[in-house]
C-alpha cells in the first residue's frame, strides 16, 4: 500500500499508461449511464430513488476528493452541501417569490434570477469560497483533532443557516423551488464529478497529498508542503458537494435545515467508508451500494413477494433502518478498507495480469525500474 | 447579586453535566483512543430503564438503569470495538457514528420516536431560596453528586490498583502491558465506568428536561465532546475542566448575549472548539502519551 500508488503512478508518461488508468473512471461512468437507462424503464417512485442516489453519488466524490487523497477525516461536508443548496435556491428562485418567503432578504439578493442551470455551479463556488476561507486554519489539524473541528464547521453551518432568518428563512422550510432535477441532469452531474475528481487525483498535488496520507513525516522529507494541498483539495471537495447541495435542493423543491445536519453527515461518511475511502470507485460503490441495499430493506418492509415461490418477504417498519446501520458497522468490522479495497489501479492489475500470463519476464522486471524513480 | 447567584448556579450545574459526560467519554478514550460517540445512547437508554421501571421505587430504577447501560457499553465494546482495536482512531471514530445509529435506530423501532414525559426526581421539584435567588434543588443535587462523583473518581484512580493500572494504561497501553496490565480487563473497566458515569448523566439530565425520546443524549453527548476536545481528550482533569469551562460558557452566553445573536449560541461554542484546536491542538491540559511519535 505504501509504495503502490506512488510507483505505479511515476511510470505515466504515454498515453496508452493514461489510458489503463482511466479504465476504472470509464468503467464507473458505464455503469452511471446503465444505472441511468435502466431506471428510465422504471416507475416514477424508482426513479426518484435513483436521481437521489445518483445526487449522493456526487456528495460522495466530493467527501472523496478531499478524505481519499489526504487521509484526513472530514465531516463538514454536508454543511457545503448547505451551503451550496441554498446559494443554487436564492439566486435561481424567482423574485416574486422570494418577495413572499424571504421578505428581508438584501435588495441585490432579492432581485436576482440566474438559470436554473448555473445554480449548483454558483452554489458549489460560494461552497468553495467558504471552504478556502476556513479550510486555510483548518487544514493544519490531522487525526481526531481534524474530525472534531470538522464536526465543529458542519454545526456551525447548520445553527447560523438554521438562524438567518432573513436569507434562509431559518427553521421554516424554504418552499417553491423548481424541482428541475430530473435523472439526466442528476446523472450527468454524478459523472461530471466522478471525471472532476479522477482528473484531480492525477495531478502532481494529488500525488503528493497521497504521499503524505501514507507518510506525513517522509511527505514532508521529500519537500511536500502538506497544508496548502490540503487546503485545495477541501476547496475542490466543498465544490463538488456544494453542487451536490444545489442538485438535492432542486429536487426535493423545498429545503430545510434538518435535512443538513447529523444523519446525512454520518450517513455520507459510511458510504465513502464502506465503499473504500481510498479509492474512486470505492465512493461510487459505496454511495451506490447504500442506496441498493436501503432500497432493498424497505421493500422488505413492504412486504416483497418472491416471484415463483409465493413467499412474501415482510418486516415491521423500522427494521429496514436497524438492518442498514448493522450491516454498515459488519462491513466497518470486517472490511475496514471497504469493498473496493483501497486503490482504484485495478484495471491496471487487470491489464497487467493478462500481460503477465504472456510474458511473465518483462512484465515483472519493468516494475523495480519504476521503483528507483 | 441575586442574577449573580442564579448565574453561577446554573453554570455549575449545567458544567456539571457536560463534566461528567465528558469524563465518560475521556475515561474510554484515554486507554483505547477511541472517541466514543455512542456514549449518547448509554444515556438515552439508561433513561428509557427509568421510564420502563419508573412505577417501582427510584432506588431500583436506578439500580436497573446502571445494570443496562453497562451492560449496553460492554456489548458494544465486546460486539463493536474489540475487534477494531487495532485500527486507526478514524476508523473507531466512524465505527463509534455506527454503533450510535444502530442503537438509536433499534430505540425507534423499539419504542417508537415519540417524546415520553418522565420525573425520575420527583422529591426535588420544589425550588429553594438562597439570597433571594430562586434556584431548583435539582441544580443543587446536580452539583452536589457531580462534587462526590469527581472525588470518588480521584480516589478510585489514586488509591486502588486497579485504579493505578487504568492511569498505567492511559499513559502508555504497550508499556502497561508489559508490566502485567491486562489490556481487556482495563478497557472493559473504562466501559463500565463509562456506562455509569451515562446513567447517573441520565438520571440528572431526565430529570431536568422532563422527558425522554430516542435522541436524548446526543445533544448533551456533542457538548461534551466539545468539552473533552477543549479540556484534552484523553485527560481527565481536561475532561472536568472542559466541562465546566463549557458550561460557565454557555450559560454566559445565554445570559449575556443580545437577543438577536442568542440563537447562534451553539455556533460560538463550536467556534471556540475550532480554535481551542488550533492553539492546542491536543487541549487545555493534555493527556500524556498523547503526542505521535516519528
Amino acid at each position: 500500500m505504501a509504495t503502490s500508488g506512488y510507483e505505479l503512478r511515476s511510470e505515466v508518461n504515454t498515453l496508452q499508461q493514461l489510458l489503463v488508468r482511466a479504465v476504472p473512471m470509464l468503467a464507473l461512468l458505464i455503469g452511471l449511464l446503465g444505472v441511468m437507462f435502466l431506471a428510465e424503464m422504471g416507475d416514477v417512485v424508482t426513479q426518484r430513488r435513483v436521481i437521489l442516489c445518483l445526487i449522493n453519488v456526487t456528495v460522495v466524490v466530493g467527501l472523496y476528493t478531499f478524505m481519499g487523497n489526504s487521509g484526513v477525516l472530514n465531516f463538514s461536508a454536508v454543511g457545503f452541501m448547505a451551503i451550496g443548496a441554498y446559494t443554487a435556491a436564492l439566486v435561481t428562485m424567482q423574485p416574486m417569490l422570494k418577495n413572499t418567503f424571504l421578505p428581508d432578504l438584501p435588495a441585490w439578493l432579492a432581485a436576482t434570477q440566474l438559470p436554473l442551470v448555473a445554480g449548483p455551479f454558483i452554489g458549489g463556488l460560494v461552497a468553495a469560497c467558504v471552504a478556502l476561507v476556513v479550510g486555510t486554519p483548518i487544514m493544519r489539524l490531522s487525526g481526531i483533532a481534524a474530525g472534531i473541528a470538522t464536526f465543529a464547521l458542519m454545526f456551525i453551518v447548520y445553527v447560523v443557516l438554521g438562524n438567518w432568518n432573513s436569507v434562509t428563512g431559518g427553521q421554516t422550510s424554504l418552499m417553491g423551488l423548481k424541482t428541475w432535477v430530473n435523472l439526466w441532469a442528476a446523472g450527468l452531474f454524478a459523472m461530471g464529478a466522478v471525471v472532476l475528481a479522477w482528473l484531480y487525483q492525477n495531478t502532481r498535488w494529488a500525488l503528493a497529498l497521497q504521499a503524505s496520507r501514507e507518510d506525513a513525516v517522509a511527505a514532508m522529507g521529500s519537500g511536500i508542503r502538506i497544508v496548502p494541498l490540503r487546503v485545495g483539495a477541501f476547496v475542490l471537495s466543498a465544490f463538488i458537494c456544494g453542487m451536490g447541495g444545489g442538485l438535492y435542493g432542486h429536487f426535493q423543491g423545498t429545503l430545510r435545515i434538518e435535512n443538513f445536519f447529523l444523519d446525512p453527515t454520518f450517513l455520507y461518511v459510511v458510504m465513502l467508508i464502506v465503499g473504500g475511502m481510498r479509492s474512486l470507485s470505492g465512493a461510487v460503490l459505496g454511495a451506490v451500494c447504500v442506496a441498493a441495499l436501503a432500497e432493498a430493506l424497505r421493500q422488505v418492509e413492504i412486504g416483497l413477494s418472491i416471484p415463483g415461490t409465493g413467499v412474501t418477504l415482510s418486516a415491521p417498519a423500522g427494521l429496514a433502518d436497524v438492518a442498514l446501520a448493522a450491516l454498515m458497522l459488519i462491513v466497518l468490522i470486517y472490511r475496514p478498507q471497504g469493498i473496493v479495497g483501497g486503490s482504484d489501479n485495478w484495471g491496471e492489475k487487470f491489464l497487467n495480469r493478462r500481460a503477465t500470463a504472456g510474458r511473465p519476464a518483462v512484465a515483472e522486471a519493468s516494475r523495480p525500474a519504476g521503483e528507483t524513480t | 447579586m441575586t442574577g449573580l447567584i442564579q448565574i453561577t448556579m446554573d453554570a455549575l450545574s449545567l458544567g456539571g453535566l457536560y463534566a461528567l459526560t465528558a469524563l465518560g467519554i475521556g475515561i474510554v478514550f484515554s486507554v483505547m483512543r477511541l472517541a466514543n460517540f455512542a456514549h449518547a445512547e448509554l444515556v438515552t437508554c439508561a433513561a428509557y430503564a427509568l421510564l420502563a421501571l419508573s412505577g417501582h421505587p427510584t432506588v431500583m430504577a436506578m439500580a436497573g438503569a446502571l445494570l443496562l447501560a453497562m451492560a449496553l457499553a460492554v456489548l458494544t465494546e465486546r460486539a463493536a470495538f474489540r475487534p477494531l482495536r487495532k485500527a486507526d482512531p478514524a476508523t473507531m471514530l466512524i465505527a463509534s457514528f455506527t454503533v450510535s445509529m444502530l442503537i438509536q435506530k433499534i430505540l425507534v423501532f423499539a419504542v417508537g420516536s415519540r417524546v415520553k414525559p418522565l420525573d425520575p426526581l420527583p422529591a426535588l421539584s420544589q425550588p429553594v431560596w438562597i439570597a433571594g435567588a430562586q434556584i431548583s434543588q435539582l441544580k443543587i443535587a446536580t452539583i452536589v453528586i457531580c462534587a462526590v462523583l469527581l472525588a470518588a473518581l480521584v480516589v478510585f484512580l489514586r488509591r486502588t490498583s486497579i485504579g493505578l493500572q487504568m492511569r498505567a494504561a492511559a499513559e502508555d497501553f504497550t508499556m502497561s502491558q508489559l508490566v502485567g496490565v491486562r489490556a481487556n480487563q482495563v478497557i472493559v473497566l473504562a466501559f463500565v465506568l463509562s456506562g455509569a458515569l451515562a446513567t447517573i448523566v441520565a438520571v440528572l439530565f431526565a430529570a431536568q428536561m422532563g422527558f425522554v425520546q430516542p435522541r436524548l443524549g446526543l445533544p448533551l453527548v456533542l457538548t461534551a465532546f466539545v468539552a473533552a476536545v477543549i479540556g484534552g481528550l484523553g485527560s481527565l482533569p481536561g475532561a472536568v475542566l472542559g466541562g465546566f469551562l463549557v458550561g460557565a460558557a454557555s450559560t454566559l452566553l445565554q445570559s449575556l448575549l443580545p437577543s438577536d445573536l442568542r440563537p447562534f449560541r451553539e455556533a460560538f461554542l463550536f467556534l471556540a472548539v475550532i480554535v481551542v484546536l488550533l492553539i492546542k491542538p491536543n487541549g487545555l491540559l493534555p493527556a500524556r502519551g498523547m503526542k505521535e511519535r516519528v
